[in-house]
Order: structure tokens, then sequence, then C-alpha cells
């Protein structure tokens, strides 16, 4: 059984990110960037599926532009079999919608089984391609899976959600789609050996061209800026003041 | 050690005579965590000498460690006691917030970071400016008052905390950043700012402080002057002797020494500021404001963690990696596995190679500005060193995370684990010696004792030895023993190998008996010299560095 999972590469989870100065967007020239903390994680599900004997293949899957290369050699490097990179133009245009489009066409010719992606990016938090890429599939999706596995006889998986009102449990056809949450599981480190032989791999190219998709996009980012600076507290002096307060200025009753 | 054994005398003779609590004005160790042995030598003397090193006459023990003790650890009677006097004009000096009087926060000022060395000074002094530090030490000059100056009390060594009870002058309210030229990078302080603070301020301005140790978020820039800190990336950025560019400091009578040029050259008569750079420690004058030059913070980091079967092994990454890394090269830490276990253990991280049972791992970081050419760089130098067979397994980091969880690893060392509820006590040593000789003492000493763990600066030739004692439940003569076959054996092997016994932690009042093991007697004696002229009262940090 062939898993596909999709990576995307975002600004370090870890770094300060600054707006540009004409508030087209977030400044990432200059710094760090790194694949998705949950295309991570998504990556290490399709590994331990692999090592458990269930897959046979982990196909690794970027957009964007040259670039995208590194993020793919992280996954390759993690332990995946094979990349798949799709050049754009450059990587800011590519909306989910367009993302879920190049996935459909990619899942068509690579027919894997099971295709894996994190719950959401974290430059944009838009937690949309995993249920848009199942909707034009038509396939059956878990999203926010805490906990993966895929039956004996390799024709569906039991996945248990995380949802607001706590752990849901659901057990889906394959082919299907799973969105991964922070808690799956945690992604190994890619050690030396494996990272010299990721070197080795092959990353297959194309383009939306000879995937017969048009990238455009309905959406168009106005403006970027930071949310309001958080306020200073207020020491008060005494309990009729905090109530005061309270009441008049934070009015809370 | 030698503290001890004169501690326990004079603790058991009270005991048998009067029954008295220690005086509190002698040197006291934490007491709380030796109560047990106080219970137990309430006992008679002879009883001490049974439990004891048995076979060996307890006298006999202390009189080869006490002599040198004895006149370390008595107060030197010169000193004046404060009086209310004394207290009414400080407070005149430093206003009625920078005086502090309050018993907990004396507890906390006059305890060291490792909790192994207590003072019990009965004001604490918070200065605002230069000027109050003038006054204040022109004052306790003129009255020979004991000051400690401190900063953020992170020294290793216990050299930032009173002995008895001098007077503590702690520099932390004078914390502001007077300026930053962002052509030049270069940043003029006062001495009470806190390292990681100055960090993030360049940090903002593209800039990055020279200067990285594990302390970084208590530390302040004074305390590490006066120590020549050296930290984790002395092997790129060189130590501090290079960085700072000018010092204004406070002599022992009052005057300010303005040394603050931020001239990148100056050869203008002898460059006294090195004086108070390192070595001084706070004995030869307070160091109040700074002047820095920065580097570039460059964005390209990468961070590989190594693991190597033997010492001769991780000699060698240091050539190949000064070969093939060369500018980019930003830190080189090796730390062993015993070090390593224990920190897993302790601190909760993840151990970053799981299935690697090697004896030593290393610590590899590059920085550069170039992060396509530095990820090239490195590519080359790990298959190199692969194929080489000089690493046997390794990891390098992919993103921010796992860069500050490796970093995390070999810092917690200071972090987490000195407070030791965790590993019972710890003898800390730091040491130069000559890389090839290096670990040749972590596995002497690990034959003669138990546990032994070895990690530091490689790239410096710097180890940090740590030897730790399993519990407080063993009987007091655990103790003797173990530290009898420590020290002065591995000062001994030190001196004899041509190494330092402090590399970067500095004499403090820990090592201050120990500093003929690196320096010649004329060179000690050229330093007393100096001490008297910059010091003739002593009041500076008294009982430190120089015995």
């Amino acid at each position: 059984m062939k898993v596909m999972v999709a990576v995307k590469r975002v600004v370090d989870y870890a770094v300060k990110v600054r707006i540009k100065a004409d508030k087209s967007g977030v400044e990432t020239s200059n710094t760090k960037m790194s694949m998705n903390p949950f295309c991570e994680i998504a990556v290490e599900e399709a590994l331990r599926i692999k090592e458990a004997g269930r897959a046979s293949e982990v196909v690794v899957v970027s957009m964007g532009g040259e670039q995208c290369v590194e993020t793919i050699r992280t996954g390759l490097a993690m332990g995946a079999d094979r990349g798949l990179h799709v050049i754009t133009q450059d990587s800011s245009s590519l909306f989910p919608l367009a993302v879920a489009k190049l996935l459909q066409a990619l899942v068509s010719s690579e027919q894997p089984r099971l295709l894996l992606l994190g719950k959401q990016a974290i430059d944009d938090d838009c937690n949309q391609t995993g249920q848009m890429v199942a909707g034009l599939l038509g396939w059956p999706q878990a999203t926010f899976a805490s906990k993966v596995s895929i039956s004996d006889d390799k024709e569906s998986v039991c996945v248990e959600r995380e949802v607001d009102g706590g752990i849901e449990t659901i057990q889906l056809q394959l082919p299907a789609v799973v969105t991964a949450d922070l808690r799956l599981n945690t992604p190994r480190y890619a050690t030396l050996p494996n990272i010299m032989k990721a070197k080795k791999k092959s990353i297959q190219r194309v383009t939306p061209e000879e995937l017969n998709v048009v990238i455009g996009s309905d959406l168009e980012v106005l403006e970027v800026t930071e949310p309001p600076k958080r306020k200073a507290g207020v020491m008060v002096a005494s309990v009729d003041e905090l109530l005061d307060k309270l009441k008049n200025e934070a009015r809370v009753f | 050690m030698n503290k001890r054994c004169t501690l326990l005398t004079r603790l058991s003779i009270r005991a048998r005579s009067t029954g008295d609590e220690e005086n509190s004005s002698s040197t006291t160790l934490d007491t709380s965590r030796y109560t047990f042995f106080f219970h137990e030598f309430s006992l008679s003397f002879q009883n001490l000498i049974a439990r004891v090193s048995p076979g060996k006459k307890w006298l006999e023990n202390c009189r080869a460690y006490s002599v040198p003790a004895s006149s370390k650890v008595v107060r030197d009677e010169r000193f004046a006691t404060l009086d209310d006097q004394d207290i009414k004009h400080f407070s005149g000096i430093v206003g009625s917030k920078g005086l502090v009087v309050d018993k907990d926060e004396l507890e906390v000022a006059n305890t060291d970071w490792m909790r192994k060395f207590k003072g019990s000074a009965q004001l604490l002094l918070r200065p605002q400016s230069s000027n109050q530090v003038a006054e204040i030490l022109k004052y306790s000059s003129s009255r020979r008052i004991a000051v400690v100056p401190q900063g953020g009390n992170t020294g290793l060594v216990g050299g930032s905390v009173p002995v008895f009870d001098e007077v503590i002058v702690n520099l932390g309210a004078m914390n502001s950043i007077i300026s930053f030229d962002e052509v030049s990078g270069i940043l003029i302080c006062e001495a009470g700012c806190i390292l990681e603070t100055l960090d993030k301020f360049l940090a903002d301005k593209g800039f990055m402080f020279p200067l990285d140790l594990g302390a970084k978020g208590s530390c302040q820039i004074g305390g590490n002057v006066s120590t020549n800190a050296g930290g984790l990336r002395l092997i790129r950025y060189g130590s501090l002797h290079g960085n700072i560019l000018g010092l204004e400091v406070v002599l022992s009578d009052g005057t300010i020494l303005d040394m603050l040029s931020s001239l990148r050259k100056d050869n203008t008569g002898y460059d006294l500021k090195q004086l108070f750079i390192a070595g001084a420690e706070g004995t030869l004058g307070v160091v109040t404001k700074v002047a820095v030059l920065t580097p570039q913070k460059l964005p390209s980091v990468n961070v590989g963690f190594l693991a190597c079967t033997d010492y001769t092994s991780c000699q060698k990454m240091l050539l190949e990696a000064r070969k093939h890394l060369g500018e980019v090269l930003s830190a080189f830490e090796f730390i062993d596995s015993f070090a390593l276990d224990m920190v897993l253990k302790h601190s909760g991280d993840r151990h970053p190679l799981p299935d690697a049972k090697e004896k030593f791992y290393l610590l590899i970081e590059t920085t550069g500005s170039n992060q396509s050419h530095d990820k090239e760089k490195l590519d080359n130098f790990v298959e190199t060193v692969l194929t080489q067979g000089l690493v046997v397994d390794g990891t390098i980091a992919q993103d921010n995370t796992q860069i500050s969880n490796f970093w995390h690893i070999r810092e917690a060392w200071f972090l987490q684990l000195p407070p030791l509820g965790k590993a019972g006590a710890v003898y800390k040593y730091d040491l130069s010696i000559p890389i090839k000789d290096l670990y040749n003492l972590v596995e002497i000493l690990r034959e003669r004792l138990a546990t032994v763990v070895a990690y530091g600066h490689l790239g410096d030739g710097n180890l940090h030895l740590n030897i730790s004692a399993p519990d407080y439940d063993e009987k007091a003569s655990f103790f003797f023993q173990l530290l009898a076959k420590i020290e002065p054996f591995v000062y001994e092997w030190t001196a004899a190998h041509k190494g330092s016994v402090s590399a970067e932690h500095g004499l403090g009042f820990m090592k201050a008996h120990a500093i003929h093991y690196s320096r010649s007697p004329e060179t000690v004696e050229l330093m007393r010299k100096m001490k008297a002229m910059l010091d003739p009262n002593g009041i500076l940090n008294p009982y430190k560095v120089i015995a």
C-alpha cells in the first residue's frame, strides 16, 4: 500500500515573525524556514505505518518554488522513500483550494491508499486543504487525528479524532484522507545515515500544467497587521478599587 | 574540604563544651543540607574520630588541609562591623528603595547558585548609578567595611556571595542600555544588564552578544566581565578580552575610572581595563559600565548532535570541523555518555540518538549568512567524517525547535541540575587542559571514584568535571574520603599537564587557595602587590581569588 504525505515549507515555528513594511505579508526573506510541525507529525505517522508493515512506500509531496526541495529532503531524511515536487512560480500564490486541486491530480496518478496531511499550516492556519481534497476526491476524511490504526486487511483505518467534546473514534474505508493533530506522535530526529541516504533518493518534478490544474485564487490578501499589543497590568490599591475597575472598565458585571 | 574540617572541629569542640549553636558570623555551609552532620557531631570528639576515616587519625586528616583553611575561614577582625550610623549613611546614598535589610531577600542574596556557599551579610545595597557606587565604596573604604560586588549571583565558585558579614553591593538596579551604534555594533550599557536582555535587544537590531552561556537568563554583564566568562561561543567570537572596548570602573576609594572608550583600536598607554576583565572577580574594582563590540546576528544556524566511540575520534572531529566548517563553526561542545544519561534522567529531554550507545557526544554548531552555503559545508563535513568512521551516528537539527532541544541538553547542567535535590552533592571542576590529555583525567578519576561525568567546551580545551556523591544519607566519612580522593589530585594533575585549575569559572572562594597550581609564585606576588595598590584597605571582595 502506498502512503502519500503532503508537506509545506513555512516560517520556522520558533521564529519571531515580523510584518513587511508594506503590510503585504510576513517577512520571509532571511528568516529560518522549515517543515510545518503538523506536516512533520504526518510524515512520522506515515513512517510508523510503513514500519508496522502496513505500507510499502511513503511518498512526500510539496508545492512551491525551488526551496521546497529542502523540505522534501527533510521528509526523505526522516525515512520517506521518494519525493514529488510541484513547481510553481512562488509559494505565496498557493491557497488551499489550489493545493487541493493539485493533490487531487497527483493522487489520481500516484494512486495512494492513504493521504496524510498536517491539520493546518502555521503560517496561514487555514485548516482547509485536507477537507477540500477529500471532497474533491470523494474520499472519506478524518481530521485532527490523535491516533491512527490501519486494519490488518488494509481495507479500513480506525482514527481517534480530537474534537471539542472529547475524542471521537471513527472507522473509514480506505482510500481515505487523514490530517494529523499535535498529539498523534513525536516526530523522530533525522539521523545521519538517513540524511546521507536521502541525498540519493529521487525527487520527481512536475508542473501544474502537466497536471492540468489552473492555479488561480478567488482570495486576495489586502493587508497584514500585527495584533494590538497587550496592555500592561494595573496595580490596584484595595478590593474596592478592584471591584470598581471590574465593573466600570472591564465590564465584567 | 578544608573549611569543612575546621568548621567541624570548632563545632564539635563547642558542642562538647557549651552546646551552643555555631556563631552566626562564621562561614557556614548550607546548613539545611548538612543538619544531619551537626546532629551526629554533637556527640563526643572521640566518636568523631571513630566515625571519620577509620584507620586514620582525624586530626592528621585535618592538619593536611586545615592550615590554609583556618586562615581563609576566620573573619578578618580589621573589618568594621556595621552599625546604625553606617546604615544611615548608606541609606542617604542609595535611598530607602536601595537599602535591603529584609531577612528573606538577604537569604537569597547570601546564597550562591550551587547552594554550596552561604554568607551572613546583614545589608544589601542596590545603587542606581555609578556615583552612588563611588560614594558607597568611598565610605566603606574609610570605615573599613568589607564589600562584595554582586551581579546575577550565578557564579560557581562562591565569588559572588559574602563569606562573613560583608555588605553586598548588588548592581541589578543599574540596568539601562546607554547607547547602541547600529553601524559599528558598539553597545554601551550599565553593568547590571542581564545578558539575555542585552541579546534580545541586539537581536531586534540584527546583532548579537558575543557571549552566550547557560546562565544568560540571570547573569549580569558586569559579573561576566569581572570573571571573563567564556561560554559556548568562545571558539567563534573569542573571549571578552577582545570584545570589550571600554569599561567604567569604580575603585575601592571611590574614584570613578572612566575607560569607556568605544574605539576599536586605542594604543594610548597601558590597557588597564584588561586588568578588570578576568581574574579580578570584583577584587580590584567594581565594573559599572561596559562598552562591547557586538557581531552581526547571522541567520543561518545549524546544529548537529553526533556520537563518537572514543575520545581520539572527538579530537579528530575537532580538526575536521575546523578544516571543513572553517569560518562558520560557532560551537564545539562535548558531553560524555554518563553526563548525557544524567541530564536526560532529570531534565525530561528526549535522547537525540536513542539507538546510539556510544561514549561521547558532540554538539557542533555553525552560524553563517547563507543557509545553502552552510548546509553544503555541513553536508560535506558529515559525509567526510562518516566515511572516515569518526562518527558512528548523529542527527542534524531540522528546525529551530530541534536546535533548542539539543542546546537544552548541553545547558541543562547549569540550569537544571545545580539545585541538585536531583543528583545529590556535586563537586564541580572547571579545567583547561591540552586537548589531547583532556579525557585522561576523567578516566583516571573514574577508576578512583563513583560517578564522574564530563562535558565541556572541547573546542577550547575546557573540561567541566562533575563528581557526584549520591545521597546525603551517607555517613560523613564518605564525604571526607571522596573529597580527599579528588583534591588536591585534580589540581596536581592539571598543574602537571600545564593546564589551568580554573578555565572560565574563576577562583572565587572555592579555589582561592589553588592559584599556585597554575601561576608561578612571582606572578602571584605581583598580583598581591597590585591588589594592595588598588585596594589598600582590602575591602573589595575579601577572602577571594588570592587567599
